[in-house]
């Protein structure tokens, strides 16, 4: 076959596909070839000389990690002379690297000290040359990377990582001969450079020159204990290995192996680095009851009995719409599972849900209104296929880093990027066509994108006519957006509008990513199911690398919708009020699904306010800190006969609970979470939780029994089964077959391969539902009192209320301070400079935070993170909600800067 | 920093790419005397060349310098011949007379006075050089008036 080269490697025949290396064929078939400066995500430079080998027929000795396998060649990897010439390889390396194995951490995980050891190579053959350690580098007074030049073998991989993959070019090459170093651009601190604290050059490093600073002296590969576990920041479902000391109970660091689905080996800040959370010394370690005003620790039986009693007391009293559960998406399916369990059946209220009504609840319920299911249609690794890539609203190299690395790729091979943010991201500067549009006005481009292709004939009628239905409508409504009305109203050119429209349409294929900058809006609904037509009426849906693909936010929140934690839905997104759901639930749990609506988090905290709910079981959300309009959510919450709060820290929301129960964190259960692109990935315990605290689904199971709803299981894989067994696009995971590799749903048997991209030949509801979209501005518009624009989102280096990522002191030290970025025009006009404090208003609250003046919003604009504790965004911010799911509109508001 | 130079040379090579890093740091070395960090970071962004790129290319060529130079550049030869012939007495005297050593340059901005692997007049040695100019043939005491004649 002409995609394949047959070739013998130490008498062995060896078939690869073509284009492979030697290296590569050889290490396919089982073959060790040593290599120092090799790794497969990286282009070859053949720069440490150790995977030489001899090629019949040729010349002198061939490097095997550069030279392509071709068809016949007989090749030999360890004849006397290779090794003799490895031994001398070796021995000249050794000359350059100060051996200190003794003292060293890699100690036992060094590639240079097994190939040293292998071939017995020759530390006094030369003299060594090594730089003396201890001068003041790259790295110095760095909290995350130590770079020691001493055991540096100037194989680059971590200056062509940083170039290659990361894309963040903060490294190089300083110098000639034995004098070379790495460092940055101009050696400016690290922090200083383009470096974006991924850690790959730490974790591609084949020595300990490059080593992860917090993790010195922590132990050594005899020490460590890798444990593989899915990364618990985004939605992107990273594997990576926490590297545990077992004596110290802590994990030390974090590494990735390269070929692991999705992430390649890779990893971004927040996984490399933002896991000293887990032994914090904030960490909660007692239940905790409120006993006149104040907390007293107390057992867990009495804090178990205390939260039974309540919750009972009030539901009987009040009936099932009086309490409501808040599950979790940073917890596992199996807790999800269990806590919408817990509220339908000890609970008997609908009254449950989770943070997804914060971020992608718009994208669930518009999605399933166009195609009849709710989740990204391709999967990551499809990515980098893509030919013209549509973001919108979305900035995945901050808020999705390794999916941003898919996109990188993409570009790299020669993808067309077209990038729609009122704000310049990584992507959009880089980006073929940048539609910079004010916030709030995303149908009004969307629209007139489709106008002018339904009104030139660029669309794929085959595909309308064949998979679509309410075309007709949807063709008439968009006669009211033309291409001009739209270039006005977006503050954008209409050329630029035209482009977009005709290069989506015509890509082969294109693709639609999305993140919050679509759904938080009070049209987020409407905005997802427009882009829904968007690709339907481009037939740019169903097919591999092609459709619409919302990034979900966090590490389960596909997980804890699928596992049903809505009003509207049980698990595997069957519905509460479908007869049949029933009768199966029925059968399976012993009682009745409860036939109240049920409301979501933003009803719940209204109903609190207006004295309708009256109990509250909150697990793992700081309620006040992620929902718009702070003091509002704290004066409803704090209206509450009874608040139960589980959590890992204490939290605002928490500091108001009767009852706080100190849980398990996801390095200490075992679980699993689904990923954005829907795949299922395990879990696993690594540390013991510290003091008293307990897995979530531990203390579920206690509270339901207390409510007298008896709930027991061995192990979280119990709960999996039961759980797989009662949803059919579930059915067919298990622990055992997820062991290796996740599956990404629907699988609906023991024999199903899982589902790699959605759609393809028919939607899940038949025909795919055009939906007529008008453009509604936001609740808020700029006035004379407050005349720009507030947008917030991710930053690449905190996550979320920041609880978790600021406890690290690599993070802290990047960024550990609240901003607001305006543009150069409006900071002039009010006389700020860059880095000055400002403080930004709103109609509920004001924070005084540092400027950033630059041109990366639009003048009239600006963008603020929602990290920081001091200065939570979150009082700003517009409790304004999607007509449809209840999200809040994070993404506009009105305000004004002033001098403070 | 005066930005305007910067500014004409990428207008006349426009447009500026990752291959023309090598002559792009000749033309502003030439008009600049050296390599100024305020100068190439705006180049950096204007032309979104990598600062980590430009310093690996600075500081593997001896052609480029990212500190002031001085008016005049004096090259001695440490080759083989000029070694033999009494180079190293020549350089020397330099140092000496100047006041400054290899690779610095004296305070008023007047030499930079470096020493090179070999100038190629191997007939002259021992040899040294001012800017373009070859002096070959050398003893010490000739050093002080080849210099009077740089102000």
């Amino acid at each position: 076959m002409a995609d394949q080269v047959l070739l013998t490697i130490d008498e062995r025949r060896v078939t690869v596909a073509a284009g492979s290396t030697i290296l590569e064929a050889a290490l396919g078939a089982g073959i060790d070839i040593p290599h120092l400066c090799h790794d497969p995500r990286l282009v070859p430079t053949g720069a440490c000389r150790l995977c030489i080998v001899e090629v019949e027929g040729e010349r002198g000795l061939q490097t095997s990690c550069s030279r392509q396998a071709a068809n016949g060649m007989i090749v030999r990897t360890n004849t006397p002379a290779v090794r003799a010439l490895r031994r001398t390889a070796l021995s000249l390396l050794l000359s350059e690297h100060r051996i200190t194995c003794t003292t060293c951490d890699k100690d036992g995980d060094c590639l240079l000290q097994d190939y040293a050891y292998e071939y017995q190579a020759d530390e006094s053959l030369f003299p060594n040359v090594s730089p003396r350690p201890g001068q003041p580098n790259y790295t110095t007074g760095n909290a995350a990377i130590e770079y020691d030049p001493s055991k540096c073998v100037r194989c680059q991989r971590c200056v062509r990582f940083c170039s290659e993959v990361q894309m963040a070019e903060a490294l190089t090459l300083r110098g000639r001969g034995t004098q070379v170093e790495v460092t940055t651009g101009f050696d400016v601190e690290l922090n200083n450079s383009t470096c974006e604290l991924c850690g790959g050059c730490v974790n591609t490093c084949p020595t300990s020159a490059l080593y992860d600073r917090p993790a010195k002296g922590l132990g050594r590969r005899r020490d460590l204990v890798k444990v593989r576990t899915t990364c618990s920041y985004c939605g992107v479902g990273c594997q990576m290995d926490l590297n545990v000391n077992r004596k110290l109970n802590r994990v030390v660091r974090v590494t990735s192996e390269p070929g692991c689905l999705p992430n390649d080996g890779n990893l971004c800040v927040k996984g490399k680095y933002a896991t000293d959370f887990i032994s914090d010394r904030e960490r909660l370690t007692k239940p905790l009851l409120r006993v006149d005003g104040s907390f007293r620790e107390v057992s867990w039986d009495e804090a178990i009995q205390a939260v039974a009693k309540g919750l009972t007391a009030l539901r009987d009293q009040y009936g099932p719409d009086a309490i409501a559960f808040q599950s979790c998406s940073r917890c596992p399916n199996e807790e999800n599972y269990l806590m919408q369990k817990l509220a339908r059946m000890a609970g008997r209220t609908n009254n449950i849900d989770q943070c997804a009504t914060t971020c992608h609840a718009p994208t669930v319920a518009g999605l399933a209104s166009s195609f009849g299911s709710g989740a990204m249609t391709n999967s990551i690794a499809e990515i980098k296929n893509v030919q013209t890539l549509f973001l919108i609203g979305a900035n995945p190299t901050d808020a999705h880093p390794i999916v941003g690395l898919e996109m990188k790729k993409a570009r790299r091979k020669g993808a067309r990027l077209i990038v729609c943010d009122p704000r310049e991201t990584w992507m959009a500067s880089r980006a073929d066509i940048h539609i910079k549009h004010r916030p709030g006005t995303d149908n009004m481009l969307i629209n007139a994108m489709m106008n002018h292709l339904v009104a030139t004939g660029r669309f794929d009628r085959r595909f309308v006519a064949e998979r679509c239905e309410d075309f007709d409508a949807f063709r008439a409504n968009l006669e009211a957006y033309p291409l001009d009305l739209a270039a006005r109203v977006c503050g954008v050119d209409a050329d630029l509008i035209r482009k977009a429209a005709e290069w989506y349409a015509e890509g082969t294929p294109s693709s639609i990513f999305y993140t919050l900058g679509i759904t938080e809006h009070t049209c987020g609904t409407e905005n997802v199911q427009n882009l829904a037509n968007l690709a339907m009426l481009c037939g740019q849906i169903g097919k591999e690398s092609s459709g619409v693909n919302p990034l979900r936010g966090q590490n389960n929140v596909q997980g804890s919708c699928d596992m049903g934690a809505m009003p509207a839905h049980v698990s595997g997104y069957q519905k509460v009020a479908d007869p049949a759901v029933q009768q199966k639930f029925l059968a399976a749990w012993g009682l009745p699904l409860p036939t109240n609506r049920g409301g979501r988090i933003t009803d719940f905290i209204e109903q609190a306010g207006a004295g309708v709910l009256k109990g509250l079981y909150c697990m793992g959300e700081d309620l006040i800190r992620s929902e718009p309009n702070s003091t509002k959510v704290a004066e409803h919450l704090s209206k509450l006969q009874f608040l139960v709060c589980q959590d890992i820290f204490m939290t605002e929301t928490a500091k108001l609970a009767h009852v706080v129960l100190p849980a398990a964190c996801f390095a200490e259960k075992d679980g699993t979470f689904t990923n954005t692109e829907r795949r299922v990935q395990r879990i696993r315990k690594a540390v013991e939780p510290p003091g008293e605290a307990r897995p979530d689904w531990q203390i579920l199971c206690d509270v339901a029994t207390a409510m007298g709803y008896p709930m027991s299981y061995a192990h979280p894989g119990e709960i999996w089964d039961e759980m797989a067994r009662l949803s059919p696009s579930l059915a067919g995971i298990s622990y055992e077959r997820i062991d290796k590799v996740g599956l990404s749903w629907p699988c609906p048997s023991k024999d199903h391969p899982g589902t790699q991209f959605l759609h393809k030949g028919s939607f899940p509801r038949g025909k795919g539902l055009f939906h007529v979209i008008r453009h509604r501005p936001p609740a808020e518009e700029p006035d004379k009192d407050y005349p720009l624009i507030l947008s917030t989102g991710r930053t690449l280096y905190n996550y979320n209320v920041g609880n978790m990522t600021l406890k690290s002191p690599a993070i802290s030290q990047k960024q550990s301070q609240n901003f607001v970025e305006m543009h150069q025009e409006d900071a002039a006009r009010l006389g700020i400079q860059d880095g000055d404090m400002v403080r930004v208003v709103t109609r509920r609250g004001a924070v005084t935070v540092a400027a950033r003046v630059a041109c990366k919003v639009n003048p009239g604009a600006l963008w603020m993170p929602f990290h920081f504790a001091e200065t939570s965004t979150n009082l700003l911010t517009n409790d304004a909600f999607d007509n449809i799911t209840r999200t809040a509109e994070y993404k506009c508001c009105a305000a004004a800067i002033q001098k403070p | 920093m005066d930005w305007a130079p910067a500014q004409r040379i990428l207008q006349q090579m426009s447009p500026v790419g990752e291959s023309d890093l090598i002559p792009l740091l000749q033309n502003l070395q030439d008009t600049y005397g050296y390599l100024p960090a305020e100068v190439l970071t705006e180049v950096s962004r204007q032309t979104g060349i990598p600062t980590s790129r430009m310093y690996g290319v600075i500081t593997f060529y001896a052609q480029f310098s990212m500190k002031p130079r001085g008016r005049h550049t004096i090259r001695c030869c440490r080759g083989t011949a000029c070694h033999v012939r009494g180079g190293q007495s020549v350089a020397d005297a330099v140092g000496r007379v100047l006041g400054i050593a290899d690779g610095e340059t004296t305070q008023d901005g007047r030499f930079t006075f470096e020493t090179v692997a070999c100038l190629g007049t191997c007939f002259l040695a021992p040899v040294m050089m001012v800017d373009n100019d070859y002096f070959g043939l050398l003893r010490p005491e000739k050093v002080n008036s080849i210099l009077d004649a740089y102000p």
